[in-house]
């Protein structure tokens, strides 16, 4: 600022010549129309910006957000249902084959035993039949020992009584032991 | 004030930093003179669309920072109407967040060291409250017409009292432009007065300028905090009055 007369007469009793202010500036009636334009310009400027741009686009933004997080948490719950009917259909599969082993286990149970009581019949019934056949033998031998017995009973009696001098025959001797065996 | 010092050594112009100057050469300022007025209100609204459209302009989901910030201003402002001048005072969101907008950041903007603060004349504050004002009386005529006057005749008080307290409630409601400028305006000057005034101690005081300075730095502080809450006051005192003229009940 120089100290012209024509700037200090524009500045009006606002400044003075050394560009210092007079008094409050804010008092300064010169300068109103100015500020109040400006500030209406300002103002409808900003107005416009906010209610066309800003605003609706922050509005849009947030129920943006929103409706991101509730569809979120929807589906978050829609798959933690799911997740609750899978656990109960693996828990039915469980259960399901649990049941069809038992029931498999069984059958196999059963088919072994009817296997078994088979052989066990053959068996018993081979050893019932070996032990006939045994026993038949060994009462084969049995006679056959007694009849042994018998004949060298009868022999060596008829030795015996040749032996001591005796004179028997051999009818007698036989008779004799015979009834003695039976004794 | 400031020139009753000129010529001596201490030459404190705590009020310089508040005068009109135009922009281009030394001419008169007319009303639509490019001005100093006019470049930090400029600066205000670059700021503004820094801060509300370029930084949304991603429209992201997951916000970034200054996302954000744009979202935290919306939402405050959004809240601040709702709660105070009610449902029906959302339909001014767009005018409250103009007011809080341009205060906010105009009173932030003059605290940047050799700027202009254009809220800190009165003119400015003027006009901003005498918009609150003119809309707040014409809304409530137009919605409530007569009704509207209801609100200075106390009826829950003695009918004897009612004259008497309409007078101060008419008083009380013409008055309100002017507290709602002045403090806003009031506030902002002294602030920037005060720290104005120490800087000229510490460019008189030689070392012990270390006070001064310190002073500075806590007022700065200070009027940082100012700078907030005056527009925040202002936002909120014009949802109160928004709520007389969209609002059910009074008091």
């Amino acid at each position: 600022m120089s100290t012209e007369p024509i700037v200090e007469e524009a500045a009006g009793l606002c400044v003075n010549e050394h560009g210092g202010a007079i008094g409050m500036p804010q008092l300064c009636g010169d300068w109103i129309p100015n500020q109040v334009f400006w500030l209406l310009v300002t103002l409808v400027v900003i107005y416009f910006v906010l209610s066309k741009i800003a605003l609706p686009r922050i509005a849009a933004v947030l129920a943006d957000r929103k409706g991101t997080i509730t569809n979120d948490l929807a589906a978050a719950e829609e798959l933690k249902q799911k997740a609750v009917a899978a656990e109960k259909a693996y828990n039915d599969a469980l259960a399901n084959a649990r049941t069809e082993a038992g029931k498999i286990v069984a059958a196999a149970k059963a088919e072994i035993q009817k296997d078994l009581d088979a052989a066990t019949t053959k068996a018993d019934a081979e050893i019932a039949a070996k032990a006939a056949e045994s026993e038949k033998t060994i009462a084969g031998i049995r006679d056959g020992a007694a009849a042994a017995v018998a004949e060298v009973a009868r022999d060596v009696a008829a030795e015996l009584v040749g032996a001591l001098g005796g004179g028997a025959d051999a009818k007698t001797v036989t008779a004799a032991v015979t009834a003695r065996l039976k004794g | 004030m400031a020139t009753e010092e000129h010529g001596s050594g201490l030459a404190i112009h705590p009020m310089d930093q508040f005068i009109v100057k135009p922009l281009f050469g030394d001419g008169p300022i007319h009303w639509y003179t490019p001005t100093n007025v006019t470049l930090w209100m400029g600066i205000a609204i670059l700021a503004m669309i820094a801060l509300l459209v370029l930084s949304t302009r991603r429209r992201a989901i997951v916000p970034s920072r200054g996302q954000s910030v744009a979202e935290m201003f919306y939402g405050f402002i959004h809240k601040l109407v709702e709660d105070v001048a009610g449902h029906e005072g959302l339909k001014f969101f767009p005018y409250v967040m103009t007011l809080f907008m341009f205060v906010f950041l105009s009173n932030i903007l003059g605290l940047i060291p050799m700027s202009f603060t254009t809220t800190s004349h009165i003119a400015v504050t003027a006009v901003l409250a005498l918009m609150v004002f003119l809309t707040v009386t014409l809304v409530g005529f137009y919605r409530k017409g007569l009704g509207f006057l209801s609100m200075f005749w106390v009826s829950s008080a003695p009918l004897i009292l009612r004259p008497i307290l309409a007078v101060i409630e008419l008083i009380s409601y013409f008055v309100r432009p002017l507290s709602h400028s002045v403090r806003l305006g009031g506030n902002m000057m002294a602030g920037h007065a005060v720290i104005k005034v120490f800087a000229g101690f510490a460019g008189a005081m030689g070392v012990a300028s270390v006070l001064p300075i310190a002073a500075i730095a806590a007022v700065y502080g200070l009027e940082l905090l100012v700078a907030s809450v005056q527009a925040y006051v202002f936002t909120i005192l014009t949802c109160v009055y928004l709520r007389d003229a969209v609002g059910d009940a009074h008091h």
